[in-house]
């Protein structure tokens, strides 16, 4: 049984398909990447995943569990972590409450604990810290741990998101867009980042616009293309698929830039809900309000 | 019962018309102007001291009169909602939202205790009454004075109505409502357009508040705390945002109430309209046409 | 996202709010506050004092909602007034001596909480404040309508919880320091950074397993008990109390309180209730500008200094 199935995953913003029938598994410890141009429906599929949207058919299952529909935290709760496309830090924290975040499931304490300090408070709080800089090691930082999450530099913050996911002890990692923002050496460092988050046995999917990252890091690729999967398969075979090929060299490929310019970056940076997404009527009722420069 | 009907109708607009500004601040920056109801008791005042400046006016002359200081109260009370939003919200536009709301709990408060230093903290006795010969109409005992208000709060809905959707500026409007970043980027002086949309709402509620001094009679410091509530409950009853959802949320508000009241008890009045603002956001916050009130992912 | 100037301490300023920060601050505070009457004792002072304290007590609650989880509510005072009526009723009525209504305190005031919190902290941010808002006027109106509650007039004859004000006095003062450490506590808990998570960004939080909703409501229902709490105290002080007590703006004035004193940080808002307490006992000739200062303030904060006097520090020390 795969780690991570989904369905016939349909999501409608309004009259808008962002995701039209997508269904792929993600196996036990395996590096999968979802590639596709910008619009595709990677974001989307991410957050119906993790519970931010609700899906509007189809079904997600979590080792068998169906979970489609569930809270985040939920879903969080049964082993997904995940990172955001553009970097959500706890940034008024420390770097240490940060990564202190992914432990917030596993850390018994109850108030009755924190308002007498009691051994047990004072255990756990000691393993919660001793947890945040063991995978703040493992991802490398080398910045400052103590102070404020936002003065650390971009990549150091992304070091930070992943720390954060992995203190989650999660079995599913989804990392949105690692690499993006990222110099070469930096990214290199990912790679190798990921290879080892794998030897912990953590199976990971990540969205990668890195097409050099994505063929030598996944053992398989899923292609999306208008919110529809246009292949699926080891990255060789994937990169020579003709449909693939149209997708991405048939328009050439302006569209490597992660600027934030059709639905699929939308649904980060709008005002698109997070939970019934799917029945908006929003979309359709301002549409004309929105008066595209009919001027 | 057609008595009830009327009154709710009758204070409903002006519920209303306060409402306005308080959905158009929100649907164009997602802002709760906390001051918005302060604004109110600013136009009532102002209304005060232009009447108290003129003089005696005869009771003939008293709705001409009346006409010629809204206008002029719109001009006073649309600008001290420029210089509001342009001092202590403009600076904290990019500012997490809590940040906002403060503040704008920090101009209610200065507005409402400037006024009361500036006017002390004893309700005022509005100079220029309507007069009020009723007339029975449907069983229902309605005063001139409460026709030529409606006539006067619907001349005004009816124009901001068409402001916003046939003008090219009610379209800039809608467009910065729906995305201000690209609203921007496609050449709309998004600063300008705020600074306009401030300016009409608190006209709209300056009208109201000279409007309610001379129907009560009386006004204080702290007349607009209790509106600008009510105010926002009408808002989220239509749907915030949506400028004739905002209309009908004030007048159905009004209806409620006037009828809450008669089976509560007056006592009860206000505790029936939070009762029903609460109610509204928890069964349906986007109001009765409101467009989809959302968090961003 | 935030606005700007939040640390930029030399290496002397950094030491320096280190020594604030540390238990020693907290420790003289108390000092003082423990002194205080052998300087000064007359009724009056007394009871500004005592009242300071009440009121450090409630600003402490309101920063759990506030500051740490960063949900505004703007009707805080419906809690002490919870707490106040519940205990003023039960111990004019059943003859309970005040000590005995805290039980029943606690318990209604968390009932409160949620019934305040649960149809209202699924909204946004901005709503919620409006809705408590509304909230704080409904229990008021109740109050002064009610007959159990004796209208308008309110509840007299409630008895006190000392022999005399002094005794009261240093018994609201070691009340009032627990509650504030217990306050402070719980913000460095698990529970009290799932707050900050919150705060910081709910997605992330959700992301991370934080049941956000869950989270806000134990913020909502930790402010209510320190809220009712304060409100025995407050009961006890007066032995008298009416609806009038339970205003806006007496929420407005502990929401002021947090604000100028450092949303989140226990000494700030320790510091601002006692500067927002005892400033019209010193500026008794402005007493008709107090609170025309205090909106103006409000903005200024905002503006220049949004993380207040006494900010919170969120440097961990390395230890």
């Amino acid at each position: 049984m795969s780690l991570l199935s989904v369905e016939d995953l349909r999501l409608s913003f309004g009259g808008l398909l962002a995701i039209d029938g997508l269904s792929f598994t993600v196996g036990e410890a395996e590096i999968v990447s979802v590639i596709g141009p910008n619009g595709a429906g990677k974001t989307s599929a991410f957050n119906c995943v993790t519970g931010f949207y609700r899906p509007t058919a189809g079904r997600i299952l979590l080792s068998g569990r169906e979970i489609t529909g569930m809270r985040p935290s939920g879903i969080a709760g049964l082993g997904v972590s995940r990172t955001f496309q553009n970097l959500r830090l706890f940034g008024e924290m420390s770097v240490l409450d940060n990564v202190r975040a992914g432990a917030h499931l596993w850390l018994r304490q109850n108030f009755v604990d924190a308002l007498l300090h009691t051994p047990r408070y004072r255990r756990t709080e000691r393993e919660c810290t001793e947890q945040a800089h063991h995978w703040l090691d493992f991802v490398g930082l080398r910045g400052d741990r103590f102070g404020e999450a936002r003065a650390l530099p971009y990549g150091e913050q992304r070091r930070v998101e992943i720390a954060r996911a992995l203190a989650r002890r999660p079995a599913l990692l989804l990392l949105d867009e690692p690499a993006a923002g990222l110099n070469h050496g930096e990214k290199a460092e990912m790679l190798a980042l990921i290879r080892r988050i794998r030897e912990l046995g953590i199976a990971t999917v990540l969205i990668e616009h890195d097409m050099g990252l994505v063929m030598e890091v996944s053992e398989r690729v899923v292609v999306l293309n208008f919110g529809r999967e246009i292949a699926d398969g080891r990255p060789e075979d994937v990169r020579r698929d003709p449909a693939v090929i149209e997708a991405y060299l048939g328009r050439d490929d302006e569209d490597d830039e992660d600027d934030t310019d059709d639905t699929d970056d939308t649904d980060d940076t709008d005002d698109t809900d997070g939970k019934g997404g799917a029945d908006g009527k929003g979309g359709a009722d301002d549409g004309d309000g929105g008066g595209d420069g009919d001027a | 019962m057609s008595q009830l009907i009327w009154n709710g109708l009758f204070v409903g607009s002006f519920y209303a018309l306060v409402a306005l500004g308080y959905s158009m601040v929100y649907g164009i920056m997602k802002l709760l102007n906390f001051a918005h109801g302060d604004i109110y008791m600013l136009g009532a005042f102002t209304g005060f001291a232009i009447l108290g400046a003129v003089g005696g006016i005869s009771p003939g002359m008293a709705l001409p009169a009346l006409l010629g200081v809204l206008v002029v109260t719109m001009g006073v009370t649309g600008l001290s909602g420029v210089l509001l939003e342009r001092v202590a919200y403009r600076p904290l536009r990019n500012a997490p939202r809590l940040s906002l709301l403060i503040t704008a709990v920090g101009a209610s408060f200065t507005l409402e205790y400037g006024m009361r230093a500036a006017a002390g903290a004893d309700p005022q006795v509005y100079p220029l009454r309507l007069g009020g010969t009723s007339a029975e109409i449907l069983g229902a005992r309605i005063t001139l004075q409460q026709i030529a208000l409606i006539i006067v709060a619907v001349a005004l809905m009816v124009g901001l109505n068409l402001l916003v959707t046939r003008t090219r500026e009610g379209r800039a409007m809608r467009a910065i409502a729906l995305d201000p970043r690209t609203s921007a980027l496609m050449g709309i002086n998004v600063n300008a357009v705020i600074s306009r949309t401030f300016f009409l709402g608190s006209a709209l509620a300056g009208a109201a508040g000279v409007m309610a001094g001379a129907y009560y009679g009386k006004i204080d410091f702290l007349m607009g705390f209790l509106i600008g509530l009510k105010a926002f409950t009408s808002a989220v009853i239509g749907g915030i945002g949506n400028i004739p959802g905002t209309m009908l949320g004030g007048l159905l508000l009004g209806l409620l109430e006037s009828f809450g009241t008669f089976w509560l008890g007056g006592e009860w009045r206000d505790v029936f309209a939070f009762g029903v603002l609460i109610l509204f956001l928890s069964v349906r916050p986007t109001g009765l046409l409101g467009e989809r009130v959302t968090e961003r992912v | 996202m935030t606005a700007p100037g939040a640390t930029r301490a030399p290496a002397l300023g950094r030491a320096a709010s280190r020594l604030l920060d540390s238990r020693w601050a907290g420790l003289a505070g108390l000092v003082l506050a423990l002194l205080a009457p052998f300087v000064i004792a007359t009724p009056y002072a007394l009871s500004v004092m005592t009242s300071a304290a009440i009121f450090v007590m409630l600003a402490s609650g309101l920063n759990m909602v506030v500051g740490f989880c960063g949900l505004l509510d703007l009707g805080y005072v419906a809690f002490f007034a919870v707490g106040a009526y519940t205990s003023g009723v039960l111990s004019t009525r059943l003859g309970l001596p005040l000590l005995a209504t805290v039980p029943v305190v606690i318990v209604v005031t968390v009932i409160a909480g949620v019934v305040i919190g649960a149809p209202t902290l699924r909204l946004r941010s901005d709503y919620l404040a409006i809705v408590t808002l509304g909230f704080g006027e409904i229990i008021r109106i109740t109050a002064n309508n009610l007959d159990v509650t004796g209208g308008p007039s309110g509840i007299y004859g409630i008895p006190s919880l000392a022999t005399s004000p002094v005794v009261f006095y240093y018994l609201t003062v070691v009340i009032v320091s627990v509650a504030v450490i217990g306050a402070s506590r719980l913000g460095r808990s698990r529970l009290g950074r799932a707050w900050r998570f919150v705060r910081e960004d709910e997605d992330a939080a959700e992301a991370m397993g934080v049941h956000t909703y869950k989270i806000k409501l134990a913020a909502y229902i930790a402010g209510a008990v320190w809220g009712g709490l304060a409100g025995v105290l407050f009961a006890g002080q007066l032995s008298a109390i009416s609806p009038g007590s339970f205003t806006f703006l007496q929420s407005a004035l502990v929401l002021m309180a947090v604000v100028l004193g450092g949303m989140g940080s226990t000494p700030g808002v320790v510091v601002g209730a006692i500067v927002i307490s005892l400033l019209p006992e010193v500026l008794r000739d402005f007493a008709g500008y107090r609170f025309f200062a205090f909106g103006v303030l409000l903005i200024i904060v905002m503006l220049v200094r949004p993380q207040g006097l006494w900010p919170h520090r969120s440097r961990e020390a390395s230890s």
